[in-house]
């Protein structure tokens, strides 16, 4: 007998369904088996896997998986394995704050480790505040905040933007500033704070010229060109760029093309780091500048070390490292210190345990968390190298501790951070008072 | 560097000093004998001392010392120059380095070391043979307008015969008098004439930084003269903001074009565009990738089956792009033959699913492309035909925009004349004027269909081998440019090529004459507004299509 004929849908329709759950079934492979979660310590990684953010994000969720099998191959925490549970929050930001929920309610962790941008931070805010969990914050950002749930072990900006001003007054003889940044929060906060740092030094206002360009912004030919016009008034020249994501790779090239070099008017980026060059032909742009508390190129054990680990585990000879992966791995060793120290995860004696605490940097210094939940690190300026690397042509001696409210500030000049004796993140000095 | 390493350099430091021959010899290498890296101001002590030399051997090392081939051998006390063909020097001798030493610290520099040694390599090759190199030295005094250099580059003037170096070389003298106390008044006025003729910024930027000690007259003369070149300046300004506009607009053109024939002639509203460009720029990075490495390999993805092909002969990147263009236009019009097959023909008439149904597409190929290629930006780099920068006057036109404006206007007219003069063009039109027409008469639509929205994915993926040059070459690459290419369509009149023409160029010019004022943000903004206002007062675009082709 025949099979009766089977019109074109049926099969197609089957296709589908076969796909969608070979699909699925890859999804969940994908994702930490769960089964064993009485006996583990499980670890929030909130780092954007795809969207615009994926391409910085995805090599710190990288760094904290490895970090987590480092600290099961010594034995785990507590007793206890470690277990990472990676979600990927899509650079969307209203999805972080959705995603925190579901890692701190649904799958039980006891810290998260992820957030960007600035904007993905303030989304999870409520969320850690209202569930009492823990997250490490690991970029350099506009400071002004200090929250109890929240431990920020990027840079503040007297950590990152005032000593890199400093350098090019200093060194290089600047006496005139071009701001340039991408059109969001930390790039305006920021540079708020420069520019009430420089008139407070003496720069009068006609020698700073302030812009702003949209995200992703590509057409740079305009911008340096009134960047070089703004640099024959006879005066040393610099660029202070606070440009983030894809728009540098453009603004870079152009610079290049147009023959702007480091040697004329020198740009100091705070968001340009190994990663971001790794997409650029740096020949043109030796001698050009960035700020940061870590750079791959920094000769020391601790570093070496570390950068063999990482590209044994991404199984990549040519993997780069850069500042906020460092800041990662500070937080996780005080994260594990405090745990340790507090016997439990528990939140709320974590949060106490961790002010205090200290961990090794990967820079040969000893890192502390400060009352004020940012930590105390050292300050570098690299000067690109041709091969996409930085020399460091200069350092803070020692440590600098990160200030929450910047002293430069009207408004903001006058407030604490300290969670330990005063219990608050917005303490005024002058009115005594605990919230702003 | 560990303390103890560095009592090792300072200690071999202070051997040398020592050692070195005292009074009397030769300045090079006395300054040669105190270039050991230590720190930058004793490298910038030295590199002053080998400028002030006069020495032919020290402009080769400052050439080293600037491109990072000059290192401090601790062990041996002495310095080592890498030549171009690898081979190890010492630099005092001359003499070839056989035994390659053990630690080698690179003599590290800064941009102050950098100004330093562009102004001593610049007093020292006035004289050299070749005059382009004459002429870059004269440029670097120019620049460094270093007093101590004035002497040297008299000397230099009296003797040169080239007029482009002399001139030059005058422009130098002019900046260094200018910018020097007790330079006689009558030279300072020679000087401001020859600055005003040079009429860039760099004059002007010397015109209006001059030293205190200048008398009212002389001042007088230099800001008239700097009044004049600003108003030079502003005429060049306008001509350079629309040769910004035009390149932009060829920007617009290039990555609306492809959505002209999907969106315009076909109808398709396809937000996976974008993701065309971008697979574009990926074929262009991979192909420069098998250029870098001089093999390809091919395997079956997720599997250590495959094979490594060396390349039958060796190819210069230079030729990555001309490559990249068909292998792009192939790769892209496939993959959207096998789209239009796949999804979009069951969805022709529902604009809303085809709107929803190709942003997913979007999603899919912006994924897959981040899985297999990871998430960072590709380094995909210029060739060095497309590299660096020309000036017309004091228009500064870059190669790569150049190239770009030309590669645009190439594509537009090689797809007009194709619409125009091929059966498959003729077929197309055909098509999408009356489809019930065209398939009684014998053309088969649904193959139209397919090749029509291949060609024109296919012409998205070689604007993504041109957009490749100046942008990201990165997952999200097509986001940035799907909304000015609707934009542009729209603007221009969809269906109609030629509007997408004008609409480009109209939208670049304009968005560069608001940006210097406006700002780039405010200006984008602008542009849209004024978008939105044209499009309630003219619908169907700048060229609307009328007849019959409208209504179907």
């Amino acid at each position: 007998m025949h099979a009766p004929l089977r019109t074109g849908r049926r099969p197609f329709g089957r296709m589908l369904a076969a796909f969608a759950g070979a699909a699925m079934s890859v999804c969940a492979a994908a994702l930490p088996v769960q089964a064993q979660a009485q006996d583990t310590i499980k670890v929030g990684v909130l780092h954007s896997l795809s969207g615009t953010m994926a391409i910085s994000e995805t090599t710190l969720k990288d760094v904290m998986l490895m970090l987590i099998d480092e600290q099961n191959a010594k034995g785990g925490l507590l007793g206890k394995k470690l277990e990472a549970v990676v979600v990927d929050p899509a650079s969307n930001w209203p999805l972080f704050a959705e995603k925190a929920r579901e890692l701190i309610t649904k799958d039980k962790v006891a810290v998260v480790f992820g957030c960007w941008t600035s904007v993905s931070r303030k989304s999870v805010l409520p969320v850690f505040k209202e569930l009492n969990s823990i997250l490490f914050y690991p970029v350099q950002y506009e400071g002004e905040e200090s929250e109890r749930n929240v431990f920020y072990t990027g840079a503040a900006p007297n950590q990152q933007a005032i000593p890199a001003v400093d350098y090019l007054m200093k060194e290089e003889g600047v006496e005139r500033w071009v701001l340039e940044g991408t059109d969001y929060v930390y790039p305006r906060t920021t540079n708020k704070i420069l520019e009430a740092y420089l008139k407070s030094k003496g720069v009068k206002a006609d020698d700073i010229s302030i812009n702003y360009t949209p995200f992703g912004h590509a057409d740079w030919q305009t911008r340096v060109a009134e960047i070089k016009k703004f640099g024959s008034a006879g005066k040393k020249t610099a660029v202070v760029s606070t440009i983030n994501g894809d728009a540098n790779v453009p603004f870079y090239k152009e610079l290049a093309n147009q023959g702007v070099k480091a040697t004329d008017i020198p740009v100091v980026a705070f968001s340009v780091g190994e990663e971001e060059l790794a997409g650029i032909d740096t020949k043109p742009l030796v001698g050009h500048l960035a700020a940061w508390n870590y750079f791959q190129s920094i000769d020391t054990p601790e570093n070496a070390a570390f950068i063999e680990k990482w590209k044994a585990f991404t199984k990549n000879p040519k993997r780069v490292s850069n500042d906020p992966m460092e800041a990662h791995v500070i937080g996780f060793a005080m994260w594990v210190k405090a745990v340790e120290k507090a016997g439990t995860t528990d939140p709320d004696k974590v949060i106490a345990a961790l002010p205090g605490t200290t961990a090794p940097n990967l820079t040969g210094g000893t890192s502390e968390m400060l009352p004020n939940h940012h930590i105390t690190k050292p300050v570098f300026i690299g000067e690109i190298r041709d091969d996409g690397q930085f020399d460091v042509v200069w350092q803070t001696e020692g440590l600098v501790p990160g200030d929450a409210w910047s002293n430069y500030l009207e408004g903001s000049k006058d407030l604490e951070a300290d969670w330990v004796k005063m219990k608050c993140g917005n303490y005024n000095t002058k009115t005594e008072k605990c919230g702003g | 560097m560990s303390i103890i390493r560095w009592l090792v350099v300072l200690s071999f430091a202070v051997g040398v000093l020592l050692a070195a021959p005292p009074v009397g010899a030769a300045p090079y290498e006395d300054a040669l004998a105190n270039l050991s890296g230590k720190s930058f101001k004793q490298t910038e002590q030295a590199i002053d001392a080998l400028g002030a030399s006069a020495d032919e051997r020290a402009a080769p090392v400052l050439r080293a010392l600037l491109d990072g081939r000059l290192s401090y051998d601790p062990a041996g006390a002495r310095l080592v120059v890498e030549g171009a063909d690898g081979a190890l020097r010492d630099a005092m001798t001359g003499d070839v380095i056989t035994s390659s030493p053990a630690d080698l610290d690179r003599i590290r520099i800064n941009n102050r070391l950098r100004r330093a040694i562009a102004a001593a390599l610049g007093t020292l090759t006035l004289r050299a043979a070749d005059p382009a190199r004459r002429r870059a030295a004269a440029e670097a005094v120019y620049k460094s307008r270093d007093a101590g250099s004035l002497e040297a580059l008299e000397a230099a003037l009296a003797a040169e015969t080239d007029p482009g170096v002399k001139q030059a070389m005058t422009e130098a003298r002019a900046a260094i008098l200018l910018d020097a106390r007790d330079t006689p008044d009558l030279d300072r006025l020679a000087a401001i004439g020859v600055l005003r003729a040079r009429g860039d910024q760099s004059a002007l930027a010397l015109l209006t930084s001059l030293p205190d000690d200048t008398p009212d007259t002389v001042k007088r003369t230099a800001d008239a003269a700097a009044d004049a070149i600003r108003s030079d300046l502003k005429l060049w300004e306008a001509g350079q903001n629309t040769w910004y506009g035009v390149s932009l607009g060829s920007v617009l053109l290039l990555a609306a074009i492809g959505l002209a024939i999907t969106f315009g002639v076909m109808g398709v509203i396809n937000m996976a565009h974008g993701e065309m460009v971008m697979l574009g720029a990926y074929t262009t990075f991979v192909v420069q990738e098998v250029i870098r490495q001089q093999k390809f390999s091919l395997w079956i993805p997720g599997t250590d089956i495959g094979t490594t092909l060396p390349l039958p002969f060796p190819v210069s990147l230079d030729w990555s792009l001309p490559i990249a263009v068909p292998l792009a236009f192939l790769v892209t019009a496939l993959i959207g033959i096998l789209i239009e097959r796949s999804v979009i023909r069951f969805l022709y008439g529902r604009p809303l699913e085809t709107l929803l149904a190709t942003w997913g597409l979007s999603l899919v190929l912006q994924q897959a492309v981040r899985t297999a290629f990871g998430p960072t930006n590709k380094e995909v780099s210029n060739p060095s035909w497309m590299s660096g920068a020309f000036e017309i006057g004091h228009l500064v036109i870059t190669y790569n925009r150049l190239w770009i404006v030309c590669f645009s206007l190439a594509v537009f007219a090689t797809l007009l004349l194709m619409l125009r003069f091929t059966r498959l063009g003729l077929e197309m039109r055909a098509v999408t004027q009356n489809r019930a027409m065209a398939a009684s008469v014998g053309i088969r639509t649904g193959r139209i269909d397919a090749l029509t929205f291949g060609l024109g994915s296919g012409i998205a993926g070689i604007a993504g081998v041109a957009l490749s040059q100046i942008d990201n070459v990165s997952p999200n690459l097509g986001q940035g440019y799907i909304i000015d290419s609707f934009m542009v369509v729209v603007f221009g009149g969809v269906g109609n090529l030629w509007g997408t023409l004008v609409g480009a160029f109209t939208l670049g010019i304009a968005n560069k004459f608001l940006e210097p004022f406006a700002g780039a943000v405010l200006g984008k903004i602008l542009i849209l507004v004024l978008l939105i206002l044209f499009i309630q007062r003219r619908p169907r675009g700048l060229f609307a299509l009328a007849g019959r082709a409208v209504e179907a």
